[in-house]
């Protein structure tokens, strides 16, 4: 193992994060700052309970997993699309590292990211809000395997990307939607059963479903399911990386 | 001795359908420098890639230092550093950072001490906490030389090391090359011109629409490269050279219509006059007389047709 490389690219990747800490951390602080103003005060204090948890403090888990899902993303993505943009991805691959430290340095690097941000988020949160966490083990649990999941999943689009618009495009496109009728500003059980049964072909539901349950102990799902479908989606990402390493795909010509 | 790295029937094609190189066969020395000669698009960057990795390979194999570059990689890539043909250099960070990053990645502890040496050594010392992004062109050709010996390569490849580099430069990076040969570093260059070859190298490769067409000293290429040819069309055409013109290197065209005389512009005396004077003695008549120096492309063709 060449635990110089990992280390290597782990800390260039943070330090990039340092060089844009406004774009990094800041932003993604703000906006779900602002979520909470107008979705968790000035909306919320219309609403009423929901399975028994005021309308502001039910939000908190899916606002989180909002932007640990498109922050992961982007991060990674950014990370690996960067280099091959510029050119300096020559050093990378001539470099004698295998594709499990490069995963390692990058993804880890974006994750930790993520976990930081995640972290932030939580405490600006309890600025606006009261919430308690019942199952604190499982919420850092959920917590790291999405960033990591998602970070991975970030990583093969960086890789896939051969232009700017297709980095966008996904986490535009497909993962906003999908976070967005996950079920982060109301249950799946406030919809019509047809919509229900619809919803649950939405892989981000078992995400915020799991992670609220490690809040407050209420979930839409089975909480071993929302762990299962974490899990499965990790070792699809996985998989995926593994073969274009493999391949060279849109690394080597 | 063993060469530092071998390679064996190396083809590669593109998945464009373009073949870049074809069935290359070369031994680099252990501690040489070595020139890769050969025009724009003869396959000398698809060459360097492949062997440090950043191209697949097609058929064929390589090593390095006995260590195959596909199933042993990480033994390989580790000797190798790489000064690539483009200029492309992360743009945002310091120059302190990009050669720590280098070091790093290719499995090297940290060492500051070292890296400053580097970057004394290429007057960039100056400049390590500036961004690369606003350094100029020729700065960043030294960041790039500093990032490849950042882990203390054993093989060095510098592609097309001297394209659009100042004079300063130029010398520095010289004195850097001798520098590193002495200290037992083995040199491969690629370069498009003759006299950067000449002026480099230990060895030369010619390379040309994906072939190696000669590897030789660059003595003896020399040699091969500074001939011309003085071509005589006779008024009468002869059957054979005339026994008393035997003393020159003269050769008789298939259909007895020239004489060829081959001579060398780097001698003193190129034997010229002495050989008019004694045309005219045995009364050999000529209406026309051309001189033409061999080019790399006719070494290449004619080594080529040789080996065929
Ligand atoms: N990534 C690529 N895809 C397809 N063709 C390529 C690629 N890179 C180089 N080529 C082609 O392969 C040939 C050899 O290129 P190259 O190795 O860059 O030559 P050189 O470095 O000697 O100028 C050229 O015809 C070039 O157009
Ligand atoms: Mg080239």
């Amino acid at each position: 193992m060449n635990v110089y490389a990992v280390r290597a690219i782990y800390r260039f990747e943070m330090a990039r994060a340092w060089r844009t800490l406004m774009q990094s951390i800041a932003t993604p602080i703000l906006s779900t700052s602002l979520y909470f103003v107008v979705f968790g005060a000035a909306i919320g204090s219309r609403m009423g309970e929901i399975d028994g948890i005021s309308y502001a403090s039910f939000i908190i888990p899916g606002l989180l997993m909002l932007s640990l899902l498109s922050e992961s993303i982007s991060n990674a993505s950014f990370g690996i699309y960067f280099p091959k943009f510029s050119g300096t991805i020559y050093e990378l691959l001539s470099a004698p590292v295998s594709p499990l430290e490069i995963v390692l340095g990058y993804v880890g690097a974006a994750a930790s990211k993520s976990v930081i941000l995640g972290l932030l988020i939580l405490v600006t949160a309890r600025l606006f809000v009261d919430y308690e966490i019942v199952h604190p083990v499982w919420m850092v649990g959920f917590l790291l395997l999405t960033a990591i999941t998602f970070s991975l999943f970030g990583f093969i689009i960086g890789l896939w990307a051969d232009d700017f618009q297709k980095l966008q495009i996904i986490p535009m496109m497909v993962i906003m939607p999908l976070t967005f009728l996950g079920g982060a500003f109301y249950s799946i059980n406030m919809l019509p059963p047809f919509w229900q049964t619809v919803t649950l072909f939405n892989p981000v539901v078992y995400l915020i479903s799991g992670f609220r349950w490690s809040f407050y102990g209420v979930a839409d799902v089975n909480v071993i399911i929302s762990v299962g479908m974490i899990i499965v989606f990790l070792l699809l990402c996985l998989m995926a990386v593994g073969w274009i390493f493999k391949t060279g795909y849109r690394l080597k010509s | 001795m063993e060469p530092i790295i071998s390679i064996r029937n190396l083809t590669k094609t593109y998945d464009s359908g373009l073949q870049a190189l074809d069935n290359i066969n070369l031994d680099i020395r252990r501690g040489e420098i070595f020139g890769l000669l050969g025009p724009n698009g003869a396959g000398k960057t698809t060459l360097i890639s492949i062997i440090c990795g950043i191209v697949r390979p097609g058929e064929g194999s390589v090593s390095v230092d006995g260590h195959d570059i596909v199933s042993d990689f990480r033994a390989a890539r580790s000797k190798i550093g790489l000064v690539p043909q483009e200029l492309s250099a992360a743009t945002f960070e310091s120059v302190w950072a990009t050669v720590n990053f280098s070091r790093g990645l290719f499995g090297k502890p940290p060492d500051p001490g070292f890296l400053e040496k580097i970057l004394r050594d290429l007057s960039l010392w100056g400049k390590r906490n500036e961004r690369i992004m606003a350094l100029s062109g020729g700065m960043k050709r030294r960041v790039l030389i500093a990032k490849a010996l950042a882990h203390e390569p054993e093989i060095l490849f510098l592609d097309e090391p001297t394209a659009g580099v100042d004079v300063e430069l130029r010398h520095d990076m010289w004195e850097m090359v001798h520098g590193l040969r002495e200290s037992g570093v083995t040199i491969i260059l690629t370069t498009h011109y003759i006299n950067e070859a000449e002026e480099m190298a230990d060895r030369i490769g010619i390379i040309n629409e994906g072939k190696i067409g000669v590897v030789e000293d660059k003595t003896v290429l020399m040699n091969k490269l500074g001939k011309k040819q003085l071509t005589l069309s006779l008024q009468h055409p002869l059957s054979k050279i005339p026994m008393e013109l035997d003393d020159h290197p003269l050769e008789l065209s298939a259909d007895g219509n020239a004489l060829v005389y081959t001579f060398d512009t780097q001698k003193k005396h190129t034997g010229i006059p002495e050989l008019l004077r004694h045309l005219s003695q045995y009364g050999i008549d000529f209406k026309d007389i051309h001189s033409s120096q061999s080019s790399l492309e006719d070494i290449f063709v004619s080594l080529v047709r040789e080996k065929a």
